[in-house]
């Protein structure tokens, strides 16, 4: 039985041919044109060089495009089956990089595999998403409302963010935290039990401060007054307002950049690659780059609205809100807006790991679109495995 | 059932994902605001910061102005330092290159760790100083070397040279390093805050400072975030600095230095005509290069403890009592307000008394009946006390003034001191104690509250010389302005005005005075005959003066003064001569003093004739001035580059 034509042989099902076909190009091609700005933004960051950061970036590209077609092939009921699986191979993944992770850029996020390096904060970016998926799809609307059955799912957000924090992560903690809750937005969650929660959460802020580590709560400070330290931790907003505020509407040119050619700027290649575009390119540059993602943003909508099973709309607007997530909250760091913790501007900045999750999410995407056709029974009663 | 249940779960997820799809957009639109907030509305202030950060104002110094003597030579000029650097980033090792740079030129432990040192503090691009003011034969060698010493890179600075070292110090003075007092007393320039920049702390270096220093050019350069040099966007250079030509003789300059010796002395030889400085010496002295270079806690010790103040330029800072080279003013005094004649005579017995004190003449037993000339080239201490006391303290006072004591020359020199010349307004004023008659009597021989500087004594003399006109010193003969200023009359600027003011004293008083004078050395009685110039010619007319430090109390005159060799150096008196030469036609007008020497017969006089036998023999101002033509070309091409 091969996944990649059917799961269960009474259900619909297509015939691989027919799934090649049935591709979302149009989004495979506004995914290549964000990626090939990333290119030319790296090209520029090596000083008009290709190598060493580019040629690699397309490399890793290129990989990871196969990995997102594949993925878009597979059946969307495999997603389905074998979603809390993952979860839970995440999940133990997370747990032992409490115990053997490398340490690397001053947080324990790595597993090392032998072979590769493993994060196990990225698997658990798509885990998240297909676990609730799963567990929201299995759910009536009664059952939503209802307070007992979202208990099960506040702690698979739970249990990752926290784990995740240890790490510590602070972007990776909000991207997962946001998503789940996301998730239960779109699945009908209550409005006034999200407020609830927010006002819970705000109580509790003082508690978090204080298991924030120092260099956390530093940035959350320089945040809120970045002049006030210029030549320390709000050098970085500053060199990146500033940047972005020289390039002016129309931008110095494709490769004239000063703040990010005399390295007055920092990260160039990675969290602040925004800033090294619009200072390039100017506004005009950033808000192309900008309509892209808006692109790329409504595709997902129209597909988790054109799908017919429930997990299929989940998973689609679980991936679109976190691609959303990584983009605003790039953008908006490097403009001063929100504080500085480390998100990529997602297909640009420079970096295999983020890319590839990216493109396994969207992937599933894609597997959403292929086989929206295909309708999933709730299974009443049975939410488990 | 399954069908219906889906469809509201499908409704409510619909409504849901447009709420959510509206957020987003939402956010996403205050992303584009923030981009037109920044990107448009306050892009001109950040356009200027961005500038701030890449583009670094260099300043460029200008070359300083030269100085040079009356003809042409060289007295303070920019000599070419030979420097190496270090460019860490250059080598693999900064030891190693240490290492193999040992072994060509000399370099000691502690140089080697302190380049070690900030070879590790600093970035890799900057680059360290290893060794300056390298002979050309060591930066030959390390140029020769060079291959084989990685990350050393040769330069050459400018630093100012004092070829004639401790003989014109007290003249051309110095430069040294900007100080923290210099900032906020000086004149706002860029140029001050300058690494490294020199500014000219005593002499005409100092008074001339803001002419010889030009001002400052300056280079754009983009710099990255590190601070290293990217290019330069623009260069403006700077002017150099104006040239001096002094009136001094460097080679009578040299003479004085080298024949006051070690003697705590000071010399000023004077035209009598312009009152251009031919010399100016003040010893001990010290090496001015030394002070360029930077001084060591050592050297800067011995200097200040040195009783004999080589620091202290007595020929215009000093201020010591004129002793009988005043007799000459107070002569004068009598003569032009006609209280005697010239044929007014007085019998010394050795002292005089006055109320209840009692006034000594120099020479125990006295001189007997003398008249004026012959109290001058005697220098009878009686005669004088008698005329004193006829003329009265104002007019002594007033014909001091005339021949320009008790006031600055405004020679060119920084710490120029007035002296005192006392009068009865200012003894009330400043003891509140009425004027006593003794105390015209003892500044009739030129002692009690009477001070006066070399410098002063000089241009006392130059005006006695002269046939009693003002003249004034001077020690810059001409500015030449870096940019030639073609509609300039130089010669015009030059010539100093030929009328001197006169001091309207009669021919026949001048004539008894000289006369005196010219007896002092040329009469067998008089006081420096010893010391007189035997050249045909050449004679000088002069007057000793012997300035007491201490008074003689009645005791020590009971049994025997205690003679100059006998007592402490700080107690021996001040020995003084004034002269000037030829009698027959005078040029040339000297003052000498040697403090704690002496006599002035002894001590003071033979330097006087010797200085003026060589000032006759080179004559200066027989000969003409020198050119600078072309001076401001020759120094075009040094264009030192501060980075």
């Amino acid at each position: 039985m091969s996944i990649l034509s059917t799961i269960d042989d009474d259900r619909r099902s297509l015939p691989l041919r027919r799934k090649i076909i049935e591709v979302n190009w149009g989004l495979v091609f506004v995914i290549c044109l964000v990626a090939g700005v990333g290119f030319a933004m790296l090209y520029s960051a090596a000083g008009g060089n290709l190598s060493p950061w580019a040629s690699r970036q397309m490399i890793r590209f290129s990989a990871g495009l196969g990995v997102m077609l594949v993925i878009a092939l597979i059946d969307i009921r495999f997603w389905l089956r074998y979603a809390y699986l993952f979860y839970g191979i995440g999940l133990a993944l997370l747990v032992s990089v409490e115990f053997f992770g490398v340490v690397g850029m001053g947080a324990q996020r790595w597993v090392d595999l032998g072979l590769f390096q493993l994060q196990p904060s990225e698997v658990m970016k798509v885990a998240i998403v297909l676990a609730l998926a799963r567990y929201f799809h299995a759910l009536s609307m009664e059952e939503v409302g209802q307070f007992r059955w979202l208990l099960l799912p506040t702690i698979l957000i739970v249990a990752p963010v926290t784990l995740v924090l240890r790490q510590p992560d602070l972007g990776t903690a909000i991207l997962l935290g946001v998503v789940g809750f996301g998730i239960f937005f779109v699945a009908g969650v209550r409005l006034w039990k999200f407020a609830a929660a927010g006002a819970l959460a705000l109580g509790g802020l003082p508690i978090v401060w204080q298991y924030l580590h120092d260099y956390q709560k530093a940035r959350i400070l320089t945040f809120i007054n970045p002049e006030q330290d210029p030549l320390g931790s709000g050098y970085h907003i500053m060199q990146s307002k500033i940047a972005l505020g020289s390039g002016g509407v129309f931008g110095k040119g494709f490769l004239q950049g000063t703040q990010s050619h005399l390295d007055f700027l920092p990260e160039m290649r990675t969290d602040f690659i925004f800033t090294m575009l619009a200072e390039e390119f100017g506004m005009a540059g950033g808000l192309a780059l900008l309509t892209l993602y808006a692109l790329l943003l409504a595709y997902g909508f129209a597909i988790a609205l054109r799908a017919r099973n429930h997990f299929g709309r989940i998973v689609a607007l679980g991936v679109t809100g976190g691609f959303f997530l990584y983009v605003f909250i790039n953008i908006a760091m490097v403009m001063g807006l929100v504080p500085v913790v480390g998100v990529p501007l997602p297909l640009i900045s420079y970096g295999g790991t983020s890319m590839m999750t990216l493109l396994v999410g969207f992937g599933l995407l894609m597997s959403v679109w292929i086989h929206r056709d295909v309708e999933i029974p709730r299974r009443p009663g049975f939410v488990g495995l | 059932m399954r069908e219906r249940r889906d469809t509201g779960r499908y409704k409510n997820f619909t409504r849901r994902a447009a709420m959510l799809g509206g957020a987003k957009f939402v956010l996403l639109s205050s992303l584009a605001g923030r981009m037109y907030y920044l990107q448009v509305v306050e892009s001109d202030q950040y356009r200027m910061l961005a500038d701030e950060n890449r583009i670094n104002i260099r300043l460029l110094a200008p070359p300083r102005g030269q100085v040079f003597d009356r003809f042409g030579v060289e007295l303070a000029s920019n000599r070419s330092n030979y420097q190496i650097v270090l460019v860490p980033e250059q080598t693999d090792s900064v030891e190693s290159t240490l290492d193999v740079l040992a072994k060509v030129i000399e370099i000691d432990e502690r140089e080697r760790a302190r380049v070690i040192r900030e070879a590790k503090r600093k970035r890799g691009f900057v680059p360290i100083a290893v060794a300056d003011n390298l002979s050309w034969d060591e930066f030959a060698r390390v140029n020769v070397n060079i291959l084989d010493l990685p990350g050393i890179n040769l330069d050459v600075g400018e630093t100012r040279d004092y070829p004639f070292g401790d003989v014109m110090s007290h003249v051309v003075g110095y430069v040294a390093a900007v100080s923290e007092r210099d900032l906020i007393t000086q004149e706002a320039d860029p140029l001050l805050e300058l690494p490294g920049f020199r500014i000219g702390k005593s002499g005409i270096e100092r008074t001339y400072d803001r002419r010889v220093r030009g001002s400052a050019g300056s280079s754009r350069v983009e710099v990255n975030a590190f601070g290293r040099v990217i290019r330069e966007l623009s260069r403006q250079d700077g002017e150099p600095g104006d040239d001096l030509m002094l009136t001094i003789d460097a080679s009578l300059q040299r003479f004085t230095m080298e024949r006051m010796g070690q003697e705590s002395a000071a010399a000023v030889v004077v035209d009598i005509h312009t009152g251009d400085v031919l010399a100016l010496a003040s010893t001990p002295s010290f090496d001015p290069n030394a002070f360029n270079l930077g001084l060591s806690t050592e050297q800067w010790r011995a200097l200040i403890d040195n009783e004999r103040k080589p620091l202290n330029n007595k020929a215009v800072a000093g201020q010591f009592p004129p002793g009988s080279t005043f007799k000459m003013i107070v002569a004068l005094a009598a003569l032009e307000a006609g209280v005697v004649t010239p044929d007014h005579v007085v019998h010394c017995p050795g002292s005089v008394t006055l109320g209840r004190n009692k006034f000594h003449c120099w020479k125990r037993g006295g001189h007997g009946w003398l008249g004026m000339i012959e109290a001058i080239y005697k220098s009878c201490d009686v005669y004088f006390y008698d005329i004193a006391k006829k003329t009265g303290i104002e007019r002594i006072a007033a014909m001091a003034r005339r021949f320009g004591l008790g006031e600055v020359l405004d020679l060119d020199l920084p710490g120029e001191k007035p002296g005192l010349v006392p009068s009865k307004e200012w003894k009330l004023a400043i003891d509140g104690v009425p004027w006593q008659q003794g105390e015209t009597l003892i500044a009739g021989i030129g002692q009690g509250y009477l001070l006066a500087t070399p410098l002063q004594l000089a241009i006392m003399t130059a005006r006695l010389a002269n046939g009693g006109r003002a003249v004034k010193p001077r020690m810059v003969k001409r500015v030449v302005p870096a940019e030639p200023d073609p509609d300039a009359d130089e010669a015009a600027a030059e010539e100093i005005a030929e009328e001197l003011p006169s001091l309207d004293i009669s021919r026949g008083s001048l004539a008894v005075v000289k006369k005196g004078m010219d007896l002092v050395t040329n009469h067998e009685r008089g006081t420096a005959y010893a010391a007189r110039i035997r050249e045909k010619g050449m004679e000088m007319a002069g007057k000793t003066g012997t300035a007491q430090v201490r008074r003689i109390s009645k005791a020590e005159r009971r049994t025997r003064v205690l003679k100059n060799e006998e007592r402490p150096w700080e107690e021996r008196d001040h020995a003084l001569f004034v002269a000037y030469a030829p009698v027959s036609r005078p040029r040339y007008a000297i003052s000498v003093l040697v403090e704690h020497g002496g006599s002035g017969s002894k001590a003071a006089a033979p330097l006087a004739r010797d200085i003026l036998a060589e000032a006759q023999r080179l004559d200066p101002l027989g000969k003409p001035v020198g050119t600078l033509a072309g001076a401001a070309a020759r120094r075009r091409p040094a264009d030192a580059d501060e980075g």
